[in-house]
């Protein structure tokens, strides 16, 4: 406990951030899901995995029910077009639109504004540094909390 | 008026449920005031604790008797518990992970870290399982790595402890070592399709039969002949391998007739008042400790007792003492 990171305005220790990593859809590939969850969780952060082959309705209800304040959603199957945007309508209708979204994987780079205007705060792709994802995650997060 | 989070709560609503757990977890005061308000309405639901070493397929289990009790038409609360990192305070929560298959149903499932409660039950556990009752859940199962200090708080927080055992993980000394016997009200060999189940089941009933500290036995267990109301821990053989999959029934069978002896015992509520107790000695114990350094501090009282410490002129015992003795007379340890 010592050694988590203090806000500087109070003596109570920031409360870690609860993130969902989530691989919706059919791929199999839950490597680069798996290092970034690890990753996730070295900086200090409180990771849910949610297993292989979720429905966009399985990973928002995952958000609610953890109170995650982000989701990181890996996708390779290239159905990002279609699984992305249900799980940002779902996520709005929950009442969860606060949730800090990235997506990483195999998204081709013409489908990143309309990912982007979907409402996900940052796409990842292969070879993506981890230290950079953790710090946006964390940067992002941060911002949603001082704006709450 | 009530709180519009405490009404949406009571009524059963997901995402102000989970707010709560979160704020009580962050100890903020809107999770205080909300657990207060809607204390009075917890009290009703089935708490069963399931513990056992890591490997023994708990978190499988647990989804199988969640399905199992949402299928008889109950709400299910899951809470569970995974270690924090003493280093970074990070935590890898991977319980739903096992929610492999559809699994239909009225369940809620919350995954908590156990935030530098070390080995032990995650100190917001308690309220989680508090909130989840308000909220309308009636059968809350609560899993936990079952090492040391979480085994005893899970005996303490569930009115049904469920031990977790799988083949190959120990010998019949380790189903005699202090702590396994003592806790549980129900002990599964899971994994029964592999080879040495039926041996581990067998240690099992062997070290039971020799404990008289067995959970049941400790509360007055009378053996069957004498008549009496008893208790005494079965041990049921389960499988969950797809296409193998055996004995979750007769595991269902057991805890309901375990909750029906608590019930006809008088113990169902009775364990819910004593962890309540705890609960509130454990906030008396911190907060008094947080008022006495305080305290201690702001006379000085800390800074020259610590100094000697240093030096050893004291030893810890003595300079607690001293620094209790600082704040008071009439305060000061016999």
């Amino acid at each position: 406990m010592g050694l988590m990171k203090k806000t500087s305005s109070s003596e109570k220790p920031a409360s870690p951030i609860r993130v969902v990593v989530a691989k919706p859809g059919l791929d199999s590939h839950d490597r680069g899901a798996k290092i970034l969850a690890r990753a996730l969780r070295d900086a200090g952060m409180e990771v849910i995995y949610t297993g292989l082959h979720r429905t966009p309705e399985e990973v928002v209800r995952t958000v609610v029910e953890e109170d995650a304040e982000a989701l990181c959603i890996s996708l390779l199957s290239g159905a990002h077009t279609a699984l992305v945007p249900r799980v940002m309508a779902l996520l709005k209708e929950a009442g969860m639109e606060d949730t800090v979204v990235f997506l990483g994987g195999t998204i081709p780079e013409e489908d990143v504004p309309a990912m982007k205007a979907a409402g996900v705060a940052g796409v990842y792709g292969p070879g993506s540094d981890l230290k950079v994802i953790t710090a946006d995650l964390q940067a992002k997060v941060e911002r949603v909390r001082a704006k709450a | 008026m009530r709180d519009q989070w405490a009404e949406k709560l009571l009524a059963g609503d997901r995402l102000a449920l989970a707010r709560a757990i979160t704020w009580v977890e962050n100890e903020d005061e809107r999770g205080l005031s909300l657990l207060q308000e809607v204390f009075p309405h917890t009290g009703k639901a089935w708490v069963i604790g399931l513990t056992g070493a890591p490997g023994a397929g708990k978190s499988t289990l647990l989804l199988r008797l969640a399905e199992a009790f949402s299928k008889e038409d109950l709400k299910v609360g899951v809470v569970a518990v995974d270690p924090s990192s003493p280093f970074t305070g990070g935590a890898l929560l991977g319980d739903r992970v096992r929610w492999q298959r559809r699994i239909a149903g009225d369940i809620f499932f919350r995954s908590l870290a156990s935030r530098g409660r070390l080995g032990g039950l995650s100190r917001a556990a308690y309220d989680a399982i508090r909130l989840m009752d308000a909220a309308g859940r009636q059968v809350i199962l609560v899993e936990t790595v079952g090492v040391g200090q979480a085994e005893v708080d899970i005996m303490h927080a569930a009115h049904t402890v469920v031990v977790v055992l799988a083949p190959g993980l120990g010998d019949d000394i380790q189903a005699n070592k202090a702590g396994i016997a003592e806790i549980g009200d129900i002990f599964v060999v899971h994994k029964a399709d592999r080879e040495g189940a039926s041996d581990t089941a067998r240690d099992m009933r062997m070290a039971l039969g020799l404990s008289p500290e067995a959970r049941g036995r400790r509360e007055g267990y009378t053996p069957p002949e004498e008549g009496g109301p008893a208790w005494f821990p079965p041990v049921f053989l389960v499988s969950s391998l797809s296409g193998k999959e055996r004995g979750l029934e007769t595991l269902m069978t057991g805890l309901y007739q375990h909750r029906r002896y608590l019930e006809a015992r008088g113990l169902f509520g009775e364990r819910v008042t004593e962890e309540d107790r705890r609960r509130m000695e454990e906030v008396l114990s911190e907060e008094a400790l947080r008022w006495v350094m305080e305290r201690a501090k702001e006379d000085g009282t800390l800074e020259e007792v610590l100094e000697a410490l240093k030096r050893k002129d004291v030893d810890p015992r003595t300079a607690a003492r001293r620094i209790l003795g600082g704040i008071g007379e009439e305060k000061r340890v016999p």
